[in-house]
């Protein structure tokens, strides 16, 4: 199943996090991307859906059984997008939508072909604030690529919705011969994580009411799908790839150790975290590795080919912060372990929501 | 904000270690008083990496985790009703109350919501006078001179609306309830920088003589910690016990007057409940009568609270370093960051949650 709330990071980050035990109702952490959206699936949907979710698989993207043309198979995803404000350093609602969706096909090696954008706005809404969203979803789907081939929209209260939200799904085709999945994964394998972190969740919260901090970052959202498509040139089997949305780098690497089984282990001062996000994180109390991004990806790769994989992404305008940072591998299974500058270890969580901003 | 690395430099860590192993000779507990130190602690490994002889003991200053249960229940009650807007820092939302926490209010209503600065819930309150605004004002002496400036800023504002529910608690009687148990194992102080920064370090001086116990105000970067711990054994091996200042680019010995003037202004001592550790004679601030019209205990009438903790849960043992989390039998099985039992399983800072979030792996092997 997809990852279906992309962008709620920005938006209820700050709000939400982990209730207690048997909770009744939908908080906010239920859409954080952690845990508690791990178990809305596991213990709601699926059961739910019974049989028509057989196949769902716990991936950004499912890829069918379907042949294509040409040979390769079609892959499918859907997302919402959420963020507040609508626009912020770097990018907007908009171009998130296209990026995002762009980039789940990408994680599963497609080459993504065509999306559906379906908009539910708040009365009151002004024009032009939909314009120039919708201008951005424009070109931003141009200078990816895809078609934007159908839409809906719908216009709820004012009151009863955000100023707007979107949904986009999205099509592609992976490739014959490419096969990226969590199972690929094997004890040895590299880890390479595709440049700096933290600037998309850092750039969004700087202007959040409230909280509004003078930073020069700005949002990394781009679209990955070319950079994939450089890395599976000179590697074609290349086991996993996740780009780091919510929950970050940090929730990434969770993931994936838990749905592979294997231990991950990386070397936290290899990790690229730009000076400003570390202090953002610094006062704020968070943890880069848990900030969101909209542009950069981690891949499991063969270890054999890890120095060739490093510089193709480097040679590709999405991946030149390429790094190496560690490896998986064959002890505790489904744990992620960071060794510290000092030299320890420390286990890095999944996320059970959000992250809290610190009392002091 | 720049020299954060100047204070994570690996070199510089490997020659304090250094130092510390060859300066100790016998075993030390050292406590440091401070959540945030505690989590930078566990975060960068610094315990792991310190002699056997020397421990490291998580004390009580976690402001979420010793705020008491009858206070968050207040807390929950106050924002569960309608005319209220219920403003708190992020960290205090997930506390778990006896029955709820606020986000739990939250989902079924209410108006809670997250600030970064108690002067936000001021503005609020200007931009809404119809509304009861209410700013849950919780934390150690750090945090209380932006929370005071919150009230003098509505009264001057002549704002009628806004309130505070105030539950500060103060380090120094803290360490002197913790010397004088009878049960401390405790040989040595991190006295909590940034507490120092408002209050300065001359109140220490009583306690570090009385207790024949040295106490080093220390900072919150992994060299902060480590100079801290440093200063604390060779003032151990050498038999002295003195009040000594490590984070002199943050702390002067007279603290901040001008906040604490304010505070004097503005707050008053009381005695305090300590959740988990119990009653401590003036060991926190309410609200002086002078200010007595803001405080939203007196407001908000809610009725007899029944306060309910569960009997497993050790967390007041781990808050006066008695026992490590991992020693209570609910760690990582019945309580967790996901069903916390105890507040120190629910903040960041809170040694519960340092444990679960960065030590399970070692937890495993052990058990």
């Amino acid at each position: 199943m997809a990852d279906g709330n992309r962008g709620a990071v920005e938006i209820e980050g700050w709000t939400c996090p982990m209730p207690l035990r048997d909770q009744e109702r939908i908080v906010l952490g239920h859409g954080g991307g952690g845990q508690l959206s791990a178990e809305l699936i596991e213990h709601l949907f699926l059961p739910a859906f019974g049989a028509a979710a057989s196949e769902a698989t716990p991936t950004d993207a499912a890829v069918l059984g379907l042949a294509v043309d040409g040979g390769g198979r079609l892959a499918f995803t859907t997302d919402s997008y959420v963020v507040q404000p609508l626009f912020f350093p770097g990018g907007n609602i908009g171009e998130l939508a296209v990026h995002g969706t762009v980039n789940d096909l990408a994680m599963s090696g497609a080459r993504p072909l065509a999306l559906s954008t379906a908009f539910v706005l708040e009365e009151g809404l002004e024009l032009e604030v939909l314009g120039r969203v919708a201008t951005a979803m424009g070109r931003a789907a141009e200078q990816a690529g895809v078609q934007l081939v159908t839409g809906d929209t719908k216009v709820v209260e004012r009151g009863h919705g955000d100023g707007l939200f979107v949904t986009t799904a999205g099509i592609g085709v992976v490739p014959p011969g490419v096969d990226l999945a969590p199972g690929r994964i094997r004890p040895g394998d590299a880890i390479i994580v595709s440049g700096e972190i933290g600037l998309h969740g850092v750039a969004v919260l700087s202007v959040r009411e409230g909280l509004e901090f003078g930073t020069e970052l700005r949002s990394d959202s781009a679209p990955l799908h070319g950079l994939v498509a450089a890395m599976l040139d000179v590697c074609p089997d290349i086991h996993a790839l996740r780009d780091c949305t919510r929950g970050g780098l940090g929730a990434s690497l969770c993931e994936l150790a838990r749905t592979a089984g294997v231990g991950v282990e990386f070397h936290e001062p290899s990790v690229p975290v730009p000076e400003a996000v570390r202090s953002a994180c610094g006062f704020l109390g968070l943890d880069p590795l848990h900030i969101a991004n909209e542009g950069k990806l981690v891949a499991f790769v063969p270890a054999d080919a890890a120095d060739e994989v490093v510089a193709a992404m480097r040679g590709h305008e999405a991946g030149t912060g390429a790094v190496h940072i560690g490896i998986a591998v064959d002890e505790h299974h489904g744990t992620v372990v960071a060794r510290t500058a000092l030299g320890a270890t420390r286990v890095i969580d999944l996320p059970l929501g959000e992250q809290l901003p610190r009392i002091c | 904000m720049k020299y954060l690395d100047e204070f994570h430099d690996p070199a510089v860590a490997r020659g304090l270690f250094d130092e510390i192993a060859r300066t100790v000779t016998q075993p030390w507990a050292i406590m440091e008083v401070c959540g945030g130190q505690t989590h930078s602690i566990i975060r960068n490994g610094i315990d792991q990496l310190l002699p056997d002889q020397i421990e490291l003991i998580h004390g009580p200053g976690c402001p979420v985790c010793v705020t008491p249960l009858e206070m968050i229940d207040r807390a929950l009650a106050i924002a569960a009703r309608p005319d209220v807007v219920f403003c708190s820092f992020g960290d205090m939302l997930r506390v778990p109350g006896s029955h709820r926490d606020l986000f739990s209010v939250k989902a079924r209503g209410g108006d809670v919501r997250v600030v970064y600065s108690p002067l936000d819930a001021v503005e609020l309150a200007e931009a809404d006078p119809d509304r009861q605004v209410v700013f849950f004002g919780v934390g150690f002496e750090t945090t209380a001179p932006a929370n005071a400036m919150a009230v003098v800023q509505a009264r001057q504002r002549g704002l009628d609306n806004f309130s505070m529910l105030v539950s500060h608690v103060l380090v120094p009687p803290a360490i002197d309830a913790l010397m004088s148990s009878g049960t401390s194992r405790v040989d040595a102080f991190l006295a909590a920088g940034h507490v120092c920064t408002v209050m300065g370090t001359a109140e220490y001086e009583p306690l570090a003589a009385r207790h024949e116990v040295p106490i080093v105000v220390t900072g919150f970067e992994p060299l902060d910690v480590l100079d801290g711990i440093r200063r604390s054994i060779l003032q151990l091996e050498a038999g002295r016990s003195e009040v000594e200042n490590a984070y002199p680019r943050a702390v002067r010995p007279e603290g901040n007057p001008a906040a604490r003037r304010m505070l004097d202004d503005v707050y008053e001592v009381c005695d305090r409940q300590w959740r988990g550790i119990g009653l401590i004679p003036r060991s926190g601030w309410q609200l002086a009568p002078d200010y007595a019209a803001f405080d939203a205990a007196l407001r908000f009438d809610v009725g007899e609270l029944a306060v309910d903790e569960p009997d497993e849960c050790r967390a007041g043992e781990v808050l006066q370093g008695l026992v490590k989390p991992d020693e209570c039998s609910c760690f990582g099985t019945a309580c967790t960051p996901r069903t916390p039992m105890g507040a120190p399983m629910v903040s960041s800072e809170g040694a519960c949650a340092a444990y679960y979030q960065y030590r399970r792996v070692e937890v495993r092997s052990d058990g």
